[in-house]
């Protein structure tokens, strides 16, 4: 039981708690209202915090000059298509490891982990090979496929811890009823984990999403995600604040609002369940 | 139909044989309860009827067939889980129709044998809840249903009703007992509850270390258990068990002799001893007794009336005709 | 506990992402390990023979070899103690009943899900700009001179844009962790007339130590490959290069693949020296 505390105490802890929350949160505050800004307003010193003229140019400028909506498509399939296929994928075999469990489960499931550490830049080279060759270069297939790999391990873990809450014998029921192991998997263990799917997908999403070392190196333009519009402002086109806040700000939006349903999810994930 | 035949049955984990060669039948339209204590193997026997488990060696025929290589949803068997199992995303009518529905069943058929299974289990009323929404009697009631609606060709319970408080189980286990009176159905009942096996069996099986110590009728146990372990395990309060010199006198290394064929009485008898003890039940008293030369402590079962307290030195006089008598193997001795 | 039927059904459905994971480890390792043996110019005549361990003295013995080692050590260690000290705080402060709790938490949370581009070239641009940046405002509001932030301080610069991101996930974890502790522990330990720094001393941090290792951990993990954050700010310059940069670079800017395969292998080497802690860690959790 939480002790009750003075409202003054809590007053305190309030204020200090907001203080730190909003200065943490300012970059991101600061971007968003740049982006509602003239690019003049946006270098105006002193700077303006509320009181400007809100427009909606630089959006369209964004678009209409650098294609937005095709980077965001692009990062769309890209990051849907690798957390769907590394589901796919992952379903079965977190199903075997947790229903199933073997001796040799936890060494595949550590080993699994391990592939997650192997460090991008130690194979950078013959990916980029490979891809030449294969010609996936600047390809959204090839991104997927990487990407879902990459992610593999995180959601065969996720999925396997959540899997591992589901009592055994309910699905030892289901085979008694007669349930084919396709039949037991969709019927019972599938609508059963739905929430664990659910945030298993959501935080591979926004893993995907933000991945910026394989999809910088790996596409040019036909397949370029948002990280890869958002490099191209490293230019001196960057010194256009109103215009860089507002690509951000499209940039990261979508993103920021699903990160918030799953940071419960986040610590499961990232940490392999070793926080609970 | 249910003759359910193990022979030779072994299970090994990895080295460790959890089962020795065992063969046991279980007649069509027979309650039988495998009783013993925890990790007794009692409930692996039970999957392995089922056939969630292989088994190591051995062959199981069910109904004179042999169903060894057969997978569990094809054995006929229905199955109520410890937990129940019960499929929480699914209401009770759609738990209880998944087996006809996996069975392809036209929606009609499943339809009325749902209706069925829920009139006589009395969940009419709560067909369109989900399990959540249920009491753990219910829920126990749509377990049971989820069984019923298979027409099996035996029944399995594991510990059906250790999750139920004190008073539901009572009640439970007249409703299971009144169930296969109806339904004349084999039934193997798994249970580490001693009164639940002697109440609901037409036949016990008392499992230790994954051995059959005895089979028999409840009073078969109770009036002739073949070693100290069956004698021990069966009846509460326990035996009172005795060896040394009062035991030679009978020609025994151990002797036993139940606390409720012990008579008390304040003046004379065979033994004595200081009351430790004295649990007033009402309908009955139990005297926990010390000091008595025979063993650590005598239990006795003494009419509720009979008022003896703490301290109180008291005369214990056996029953001589019931009189257990085991030798140094702990076997029985006729 | 399962029949020898659903065990090799189970072993078919691991399968796919077994052979997968087998397929994207070994593929590309032993290419790496094969480049790193030969001298190898794409654009420069292509394959020109085996080097032996050429390359991997090269690659140690190269003037840019150590300052890249001290540059990724400063900026894995100063992002390490930044967001765990700050991150204990942090979580601390959270823990405390407050109003608005839930909101704070969101607010905390929220750089951890900005794309590494897009924060590295908003800290880079609005407010590390040596003339409109809001650093730049700040500094001259106090009448100091602006700072160049990314040529001047650009290791600074670089661990505070790391650590603005890595800071959320330290406090969530360690949080998290905090919300674990019996509070019949801290309050046994005021009976007993522990005052505030001695509970937070012996009660409160003795049951993070595991929490904060796992963050250092995968933290650094992490922060061993940093790249999009050097990518768009510095480049590499300004004494930024880290061991993944000058990787980078010997692959892809120069296509030296021979000497950037070395290169990969010791990043290898020393990302598995780290995970072993790791997963040391994990797996006795799995036991549980």
């Amino acid at each position: 039981m939480a002790r009750a505390v003075t409202p003054r105490r809590k007053s305190l802890n309030t204020a200090l708690a907001w203080a730190v929350g909003l200065l943490i949160f300012f970059p991101i505050l600061w971007t968003i209202l740049t982006s509602f800004k003239t690019e003049a307003q946006a270098i105006a010193s002193p700077p303006l915090f509320l009181n400007f003229n809100w427009t909606l140019e630089n959006y369209a400028i964004v678009q209409e000059r650098s294609d937005y909506m095709r980077f965001l498509w692009n990062s769309v399939i890209i990051a849907g298509g690798s957390t769907v296929l590394g589901v796919i994928i992952a379903v079965p075999a977190a199903w075997a490891m947790a229903f199933v469990p073997s001796k040799r489960t936890k060494d595949i499931l550590l080993w699994m982990l391990s592939t997650k550490m192997l460090p991008a830049v130690g194979v950078l080279y013959p990916i980029y090979l490979l891809f030449i060759r294969l010609g996936l270069l600047d390809t959204r297939g090839g991104l997927v496929v990487v990407l879902m790999l990459i992610n593999l391990p995180i959601i065969v873990w996720m999925l396997y811890t959540y899997f591992r809450e589901i009592p055994g014998e309910i699905l030892e029921a289901a085979r008694m009823d007669g349930a084919t192991l396709k039949e037991e998997i969709l019927h019972i263990l599938t609508p059963m984990a739905v929430p664990g799917i659910a945030s298993t997908v959501l935080l591979n999403f926004i893993l995907a999403w933000n991945e910026a070392f394989w999809t910088l190196n790996l596409t040019a333009v036909d397949a370029a995600p948002l990280t890869a519009f958002i490099a191209s402002y490293s230019s001196p086109e960057g010194l256009f604040f109103a215009k860089l806040s507002a690509a951000s700000t499209m940039a990261i939006a979508p993103i920021l609002i699903l990160g918030w349903f799953s940071q419960k999810q986040l610590v499961r994930g990232l940490t392999f369940g070793a926080v609970k | 139909m249910g003759r359910i035949q193990l022979k030779s049955v072994t299970k090994s984990f990895g080295d460790v044989q959890v089962i020795p060669p065992l063969d046991l039948t279980i007649q069509d339209g027979e309650f039988t309860v495998f009783v013993g204590p925890s990790g007794c193997g009692k409930s692996t026997l039970l999957r392995l009827i089922a056939g969630l488990e292989d088994i190591t060696s051995g062959s199981i025929d069910i109904d004179g067939a042999d169903a060894t290589d057969v997978p569990p949803a094809k054995r006929g068997l229905a199955m109520v889980f410890q937990s129940y199992a019960l499929y929480p995303h699914m209401t009770v009518r759609k738990n209880i129709a998944f087996p006809l529905r996996m069975a392809k069943l036209d929606q009609a058929e499943i339809d009325k044998r749902v209706e069925g299974a829920a009139s006589v289990l009395n969940l009419t009323d709560y067909l369109d809840r989900r399990p959540g929404q249920l009491s753990g009697g219910q829920r126990q009631r749509v377990a049971i249903g989820r069984a019923i609606v298979r027409e099996p060709a035996a029944f399995l319970f594991d510990e059906p009703l250790s999750n139920l408080d004190a008073a539901l189980r009572v009640g439970m286990r007249l409703e299971i007992s009144e169930l296969h009176e109806r339904l004349a159905t084999t039934m193997i009942y798994v249970t580490h509850d001693q009164v639940e096996a002697m109440t609901m069996a037409d036949k016990i099986v008392v499992l230790q270390a994954g051995v059959i110590e005895q089979v028999g009728s409840p009073l078969e146990l109770y009036r002739t258990p073949q070693n100290l372990f069956v004698a021990g395990f069966i009846g509460s309060p326990k035996m009172n068990f005795i060896e040394g010199e009062e035991a030679s006198k009978h020609g025994a290394h151990t002797i036993g002799i139940r606390p409720e064929h012990i008579a008390v009485s304040d003046s004379e008898g065979t033994w004595s001893g200081k009351v430790s003890v004295s649990e007033h039940l009402g309908s009955d008293t139990f005297f926990h007794v010390h000091e008595t030369g025979l063993a650590e402590t005598i239990t006795v079962r003494a009419d509720g009336e009979v008022a003896f307290r703490h301290g109180d030195r008291i005369h214990l006089t056996p029953r001589a005709d019931v009189i257990h008598r085991f030798d140094e193997k702990g076997l029985r001795i006729e | 506990m399962a029949t020898q039927h659903s065990r090799s059904v189970a072993r078919l459905m691991m399968a796919p992402a077994v052979i997968l994971l087998l397929g994207w480890m070994l593929v590309p390792l032993t290419m790496t390990l094969y480049f790193s043996f030969k001298k190898y110019l794409p654009l420069r005549g292509g394959d020109l023979g085996w080097v032996g361990l050429d390359n991997y003295i090269r690659f140690v013995s190269s003037s840019s070899f150590w300052p890249a080692v001290q540059a990724t050590l400063v900026i894995v260690g100063g992002v390490l103690v930044i967001t765990v000290v700050l991150g204990i705080l942090l979580a601390m402060l959270l823990d405390q009943p407050m109003w608005g709790q839930g909101v704070v938490r969101i607010l905390v949370i929220a750089p951890f899900f900005v794309m590494p581009t897009v924060s590295a070239l908003v800290w880079k641009n609005m407010f590390m700009d040596p003339v409109n940046g809001l650093l730049a405002h700040l500094w001259r509001f106090f009448g100091a001179e602006p700072i160049s932030w990314l040529s001047e301080a650009s290791m600074t610069s670089i661990i505070m844009i790391v650590s603005w991101q890595w800071l959320p996930f330290a406090t969530l974890i360690l949080l998290t962790a905090i919300q674990s502790l019996d509070s019949e522990q801290l309050e046994a330990a005021e009976m007993d007339g522990a005052p505030p720094l001695k509970r937070f001393y012996h009660i409160i941090l003795p049951h993070l130590s595991r929490a904060i290792t796992i963050v250092i951990l995968i933290q650094t993990i992490f922060l061993l490959s940093i790249f999009a954050e050097i990518f768009v700010t510095t480049g590499g310059a300004f004494g930024t290069r880290t061991l993944t940069y000058l990787i980078f670079q010997r692959v892809l800017e120069s296509q030296n693949v021979g000497l950037g395969s070395a290169g990969g292998v010791y990043a290898i080497i020393l990302a598995n020296i780290v995970a072993i802690f790791l997963m040391r860690i994990v797996g006795k959790n799995l036991d549980a």
